[in-house]
Order: C-alpha cells, then structure tokens, then sequence
C-alpha cells in the first residue's frame, strides 16, 4: 500500500522524530514496502475472535503498601544531561 | 602453575568443577577467558566492553548490552544511551551475582535488539566465529559470538523474536528462549514487552538448564513474572523412549529453508527415532502464515510505546535545541539508528487513529489464533521441531539494506515467540561447514522437557562446537 509523504510527516510528528529530508525519501518508500507484506492479517475474518495483549493468564499481584527504600537523589541525577537542584532542566515548553 | 585451560572447550559445568575441586582459582579461570578476550575480540566485537575480574572472582558470565548491570555501561547497541551506567542492578543480573557468576563484560546487539544480525548495532556488527566474514545472527550475536569463541562459558541474551535461538543456531551454541513470564525483565531495556524474555546461551543443554535454574522464578519487581510450577531438572537421560515430536507439516514446503539445513534437521530427526522418540506431522498453518506479519505489528507498536522514554530529559545523550519539543524531536533523530526508526514509525502508525483496529487490533486477534494453534498441536505430541533458522550464517552487508529480507530470518523462531512458548535450539550438524540450528518448542513451561529432549539429542548429534578454523 502507498504512503504519501504527508502521512509519513505526520506519524514523524506524533513519535517525535524530526526526520531528515534523506530519512523521510527512505522510510516513504519502505513503509509501503513494510505495510504491504504485515497488511496481510487483514485477509483473516476475526470479528468474534477475541484479542490477546499478554500470553500468560496472569492475574493481578497484590502487595503490601509499605514504604521501602527508593534511589537517592544523587542516582537518580546520575546520567541526567542538564540538573538544577533535584529537577531536571530542559528548555522551555514553548 | 595454573593448569592450562581450553576456554573453547571448557563447559560452565567443568570450570565450576575445576574451581571447586581447587584445580584452578576462580581469578585463574576468569583471567583464560580475559586472554582469550584479548586474542579474539578485535576480530569478532563480540564485547563492548569488559570488566576486570577484581575481588571475589568466580565462574564468569557473558550480559548481553540490553540487560542493566550496576556502575557498568549499558546502552542497548544504541548511542541514545551512549554513557548510560545503571545506578541498579537488572533482576537477572542480581540473581547471577547471589549465584556467585562474575560478569566478563557486556556483549554487542543489534540497536535495541532490533535485528538478526547485529549490523544494526550503532557499535558496528560482530562477527561469526565460524568464518569472521559471516554475521553471528542477532540480535545476541555478540553473546552467541562470545561463548562460541571461548570468551565466556555461557552468556545472556533476550528474545523478542529470535535473539537468543537465532544465534544460537548460526554460532553453534545451544539457547533457551524461556517460557514467557518465567524470568523477569525488570532492568532489562525494554524493546516489545509482551515478548521480551531473558535467556541462556551456553555449549551444552546441562549448562543452559544450569543457567536457567539461576534467573527463573518470579520477581516482585516484575509483576509479570509467575513462579515455576516445577524445579529445573539438570536432564541426564539418553533415552527418548515415548516422546512424540510433531514436525509442522509447513516445514517442508518452506523454500526458505536451505537444502543443507533441511537435511541436518531430518537427520537429527532420524536420530531421535532411534533414541526411541516417535516423529510425526503437526499442523501450525496460520503461524507459518501470519506469524511474520503478525510479530511485525505487534512488536513494532510496542517498541514505539517503549522508545518514548528516550527523550533526552533523564538519561542518554542530548542535543540542544532552543524549545522542549524541538529538544526532544532531534534527541531522537539523532540517537535513534536507522532500524529503531523504522519501527517506531511502523509502530506509531499500526497503533495511529483510523489504522489501530486494520493493523494492531487486528494482529492482537491473529496472536490469538496462532496461541490456539500451538496449543492444539501440542495436545498430540510434546514437543514440536523445526529448524531455528532458514539458512546458515549469511555474509555481513547480505541483507542490511533489505529490512524485509531481514525480518524473513525470523520466520521459524517467530510463531512460537507469540505464542508464549518455550524454544530451545541445539546444534544439529553442519551445511557448508557452518552450523545448523533444530529448534524445539514445548508448552507452556515445558523446560524441563525440552531439556531432556534437547540433552539426549546432543549426545547422539555429538556436534563439536569449536569452529573449524580452530579445531587441532
């Protein structure tokens, strides 16, 4: 199935990447390619078959809430690119 | 003197016994496997980095680079997490540590475990022992590469579609994929979460089940994790008197397979009827079908889920922009390698509105139908056999550039990965000098039986898993 170029931009968009013109040329003409050879579940009538997001039939874990030692602050800070006091810094939303 | 010691021969199971009985100090052992490093490495990137082998030194242990290890790198072959030193140890890691394994060092992967060859490794690839200008599979080649080399006795790996069987196969070592939820993934970078299992590599079927009995189990930490129902049994039996192997009927018009895997697969079969097993056809039609296609929507939308951690905020490496978003945008870009990229844009898309129920829902169901499948034939017999892989080791730069060619190498170890199913793959022999891979899936934890099975056919195959380039 063809993508348009457009709807590469957009999916770009919404998984924050910000692809290269070279990139968006590539992944174009792949994710056609991609799309075309995954597409095929869709020749499978499933409307009453039910779907499965985990393999095990887990069930919820229970635990005590009891508070417990978590990582100090200067672990959490330690691969952090840009820290002021305990917040990690970034640029300005906007 | 230390006695010498053959790291390309020596089994887990041997060093533990040499060490033991006082024949060799564990700074001995740990120090043949640095040498050996040391001779091999440069040619094969197998490792990232090691670790000197310090106090307390025991039996060593080769972790692959997705699997977090306390104060030392872990990037996941990908240079988002260039410099990324856990400040905690993963599960797995721990429970090695408790069982007194050292770490060697951290071993190559594709991007993310991304892969089945390790070329998407922002690292560059590894190389295969058996002939250097081979891939070693992926994406735990650099694991597989390691203990094929005598780099490590055994090693870790992770399996999302075949990263531990798969190399396994094109390096000559034996892997487990573990039944899903027996080993927790706590710590472990997380690719597609419903898939993701850690698991051993190792020379024989004694030291995986060794190995395994060390990191399964539940984890409070992982709460997908369940406790075994029954005890690892380190298998003994030679014999396979009354155990039913199907073989998908699927197998044998796969034109994939080469015809040199196709036959040391049936000869390990016909091995297996004289151990006393009785072989018969299953039927696995909609895995063989939709098992690809289905692994690559679900894995791709969890991975685009999972990669949204990667934002230049907490950890990794930054690139400066002057707006948050912005900042985000090209930390990704540029972190991010070519593969990672591919799937996140797959993933975003098959979970986007207007293509969420065509693409993801519509694969979640089919994950359903091959669950059904798989148990239905494993009512009529044990265990189900395949080869691990297609084709044997393929030359680096084959199939780099053709994603699907890639993911086509997948297309065996794939459908029971879904399924939730354990697989095991031994060395079967070998096809144009290169080994072979027979893959065996059990139920639901169904190890110790794969052990057993796996073990008896190793003794019959007597596969000698030094490379031939090395062999006396």
């Amino acid at each position: 199935m063809a993508i348009s170029k457009e709807e590469v931009l957009h999916v770009a968009r919404l998984a924050r990447l910000a692809l290269t013109e070279d990139e968006i040329g590539r992944l174009t003409e792949e994710l056609g390619e991609i799309l075309d050879a995954v597409g095929i579940v869709a020749e499978l009538d499933l409307a009453d078959v039910p779907p499965t997001s985990h393999p095990l039939d887990v069930v919820n874990v229970w635990d005590e809430d009891e508070p417990r030692d978590s990582l100090s602050l200067e672990d959490v800070f330690a691969n952090a690119p840009a820290r002021e006091g305990d917040l990690f810094r970034v640029p300005p939303t906007a | 003197m230390a006695p010498a010691v053959d790291t390309l021969r020596l089994t887990a199971e041997e060093a533990i016994g040499l060490v033991e009985r006082g024949e060799l100090s564990p700074a001995e052992l740990h120090g043949a496997y640095l040498e050996a490093i040391a001779e091999r490495n440069d040619e094969l990137h197998a490792y990232l980095r090691t670790v000197g082998a310090g106090e307390g030194a025991s039996i060593p242990i080769a972790i692959k680079d997705v699997i977090s290890t306390r104060g030392v790198e872990t990037t996941a072959g990908s240079k988002i997490l260039s410099g990324y030193v856990p400040v905690f140890d993963s599960t797995v890691a721990a429970r090695c540590k408790e069982a007194g394994l050292t770490l060697l060092g951290k071993t190559n992967t594709d991007e993310f475990a991304m892969g089945s060859s390790t070329e998407n490794s922002a690292w560059g690839p590894s190389r295969n022992p058996w002939d250097p200008m081979l891939v070693p599979g992926g994406s735990g080649g650099g694991t597989a590469a390691a203990v094929s080399a005598g780099m490590a006795p055994w090693g870790l790996g992770s399996d999302t579609g075949g990263s531990i069987k798969q190399p396994s196969a094109l390096c000559g070592n034996v892997g487990l994929r573990p039944t899903y939820g027996t080993v927790s993934r706590y710590g472990v970078v997380a690719f597609a979460s419903s898939l993701d299992q850690v698991g051993p590599v190792a020379k024989t079927v004694r030291d995986v089940a060794l190995l395994y009995s060390i990191i399964a189990g539940r984890d409070p930490r992982d709460s997908t994790t369940v406790e075994l129902p029954e005890l690892v049994l380190l298998p003994k039996d030679e014999r396979l008197d009354g155990l039913r192997i199907g073989v998908p009927s699927q197998v044998a018009s796969l034109d994939a397979i080469e015809p040199g895997v196709r036959a040391a697969f049936e000869h390990a079969l016909r091995l297996a009827e004289e151990l006393g097993a009785v072989v018969d056809e299953c039927d696995l039609p909609l895995s063989y079908r939709y098992g690809m296609p289905c692994y690559y929507l679900i894995a791709p939308a969890e991975a685009s889920s999972n990669l949204a951690r990667y934002d230049g905020v907490r950890y990794g490496p930054r690139t400066d922009a002057a707006t948050y978003r912005e900042m985000v945008e090209r930390t990704r870009d540029q972190g991010f390698g070519a593969e990672p990229k591919r799937r996140i844009m797959i993933g975003t898309y098959a979970l986007s509105a207007g293509y969420y129920d065509a693409f993801y829902g519509q694969a979640q169901k089919v994950r359903t139908l091959l669950i059904r499948e798989h148990r239905e034939a494993l009512t009529h017999v044990d265990v189900i056999a395949s080869p691990t892989s297609p084709t044997v080791a393929f030359p680096i730069g084959d199939k780099a550039a053709d994603p699907l060619a890639m993911y086509a190498c997948d297309v065996l170890t794939i459908p029971s990965n879904l399924a939730g199913l354990p697989g095991l793959s031994i060395p079967c022999g070998l096809s144009e000098g290169l080994p072979v891979g027979l893959q065996l899936v059990g139920p639901q934890f169904g190890e110790n039986t794969l052990f057993r099975a796996g073990h008896a056919l190793e003794q019959a195959i007597g596969f000698d898993t030094v490379p031939l380039r090395w062999r006396e």
